[in-house]
């Protein structure tokens, strides 16, 4: 072997005899630290398991959210006023006299009285057809159509209703509303709460799979700090194939959720001719989850390889930061 | 290259008044509760100095040179590198110190996932450089100690004295200002030995203190440097 100062001499030489040119990279982009061992494999299926929850628990809150807005807002823009027949007094009189109270209230763009037949129309699912309702005192409707984005106050027109029509009744359906909000916001926030434990549980399993991994490469990690690696570096190098890791089971998940929901958005549509696709339609909509849905999922995806990163690095500056 | 020679290199570049590479102070270590593996140390590593660390086998050669690499911690003592005390230094500082040392260990400590050149090159690649900037000089190095066609090999199937000569240039490709080698010869044949002194003769003689670990005497025969002694956890310097 000869000495360094002969090195160079000796390279040259070889340049001119036509030593072949360097290629433009001879790394491999190699992790330093390999973690897609078995347990690294593991570690991206249950993050594809978690975060196919986590996209569904958000896509159903997501769903019932815009089902529920819809609901509300259909609920709220509808006012009725129910006239219970009077033996004493004339019920087509005092359905006129209500009509003509309601439309005279402000925000109200339209006011139908429900005629005889069509009240007792919609008797006849519970007492059944072919009935003679004349000897029956059937209530009177009128529903209240309210204009677009108003909100008036209703207490001078229920005021009018007790003076002038006695036995009308004003049912604005804040109580039905107040109970479907509850509802849709509980169903909310438990899925919102979901979401986050279950955030919280793949963090754990990045911090339990880091700590493996970092055990698992013990010798890794030392020959890094031997050669001049600080613990930001290492920390990083795990991060990166954590992130990378967790990109990929998410994706996974997250596709997977995407598909299901698709699926079983095809399937409803295909059911909705019959009685139990009617029932799923009302509850749900039309089951199909908007692109903030799939805005969404994509964005729990990449809020959990984000979260899988984070996790994985810090766990490594404290793990390293633990052994001295 | 002749003893005389190594001797003339060793005193001319000699510095008066730089800070001794490695100081010991009174250095003890015990692992444990157990006895002393080693204790009284006192002793310097000069700037540019080429030396042997030699004694029988579990004398402790291994554990001195871990003393130096930051990596055990002494129970006693006093312990300066490059003029700064290392008793109360930050991780950051320990990584400063560590990037100015190469170092050989006796089991090669490649890592197996890696080629042979991002082996040699991984010194660099921590220190966030740009592989095109070392890309050259690595391939020089490994055309160098005979592994040119063994660069895109792992580890694992490469011979013993091919991953003893990657990790001989993993540790001298940063020209570092200290080498620790540990038994860099025990794995290759006398003729090779030879050669890998001549290596770490010339890294010396480019301003690197070296210090090689070895029992081997017909390899310590070759040259007539300073000879570290360890024998019942004390030190022997033997000038």
């Amino acid at each position: 072997m000869s000495d360094m100062s002969q090195v160079r001499p000796r390279k040259a030489q070889a340049a001119e005899t036509g030593r072949k040119p360097l290629p433009a990279s001879l790394q491999r982009n190699a992790p330093l630290v390999p973690v897609d061992s078995a347990g690294g494999q593991a570690l991206a299926a249950v993050i594809a398991i978690l975060t196919f929850l986590a996209a569904l628990c958000a896509g159903g809150a997501e769903l019932v959210a815009a089902s529920s807005a819809q609901w509300r807002s259909d609920i709220a823009r509808e006012v009725t006023i129910q006239i219970r027949p009077n033996p004493q007094r004339s019920i087509e009189a005092d359905v006129q006299r209500a009509v003509a109270l309601a439309r005279q209230t402000p925000g109200v763009e339209q006011a139908q009285p429900f005629s005889r037949e069509e009240s007792e129309r919609l008797l006849e699912p519970w007492l059944g057809t072919g009935l003679d309702f004349n000897d029956l005192p059937v209530p009177r409707l009128i529903v209240i159509k309210l204009q677009e984005g108003a909100r008036p106050d209703f207490a001078p027109l229920r005021e009018a209703l007790r003076s002038e029509v006695p036995g009308a009744s004003l049912d604005d359906h804040a109580l039905w509303v107040s109970r479907l909000s509850t509802m849709a916001n509980t169903i909310i926030a438990i899925s919102i709460g979901l979401v986050i434990l279950v955030l919280v549980a793949a963090g754990l399993a990045v911090i339990f799979a880091t700590r493996g991994a970092m055990a698992g490469n013990r010798e890794v990690v030392d020959v890094l700090h031997f050669v001049g690696a600080n613990d930001d570096f290492i920390a990083r190098e795990f991060q990166r194939r954590f992130f990378r890791l967790g990109l990929r089971g998410a994706a996974v998940g997250a596709g997977a959720a995407m598909a299901l929901t698709t699926l079983l958005g095809l399937v409803t549509r295909s059911w909705r001719a019959s009685p139990a696709g009617d029932q799923i339609e009302a509850l749900f909509g039309t089951f199909t989850i908007s692109w903030r849905g799939y805005a969404v999922v994509v964005l729990i995806a990449l809020l959990v390889a984000i979260i899988t990163g984070i996790v994985s690095r810090l766990t490594v500056r404290r793990f390293l930061n633990g052994n001295g | 290259m002749a003893r005389a020679g190594v001797k003339a290199v060793y005193n001319e570049d000699f510095e008066e008044g730089m800070a001794p590479s490695v100081h010991f102070e009174n250095v003890g270590v015990r692992y444990g509760m157990g006895p002393e593996v080693l204790r009284d140390l006192t002793f310097s590593i000069e700037p540019n100095s080429f030396q042997f660390l030699t004694g029988p086998s579990g004398a402790g050669k291994t554990t001195l040179l871990r003393l130096i690499l930051l990596s055990v911690k002494p129970t006693r003592g006093l312990i300066s590198l490059f003029g700064e005390d290392v008793s109360r230094i930050s991780k950051d500082e320990l990584t400063d110190l560590r990037r100015r040392m190469g170092v050989v260990f006796q089991d090669f400590r490649l890592l197996d996932h890696l080629t042979t050149y991002e082996n040699v090159a991984l010194p660099l690649r921590v220190q966030g450089k740009d592989e095109a900037s070392y890309r050259a000089e690595v391939v020089e190095l490994l055309r160098w100690v005979g592994l040119g066609d063994r660069m895109h090999m792992l580890p694992p199937v490469l011979s013993g004295g091919e991953k003893q000569r990657a990790a001989i240039a993993r540790a001298l490709i940063v020209r570092p200002d200290l080498l620790l080698a540990d038994e860099p010869t025990g794995n290759v044949d006398p003729s090779l030995a030879r050669r890998l002194l001549r290596l770490f003769i010339e890294l010396n003689r480019l301003g690197t203190s070296v210090i090689i670990a070895t029992h081997d005497f017909s390899l310590m025969d070759q040259l007539n440097v300073r000879r570290l002694v360890l024998g019942d956890g004390r030190l022997h310097i033997d000038e």
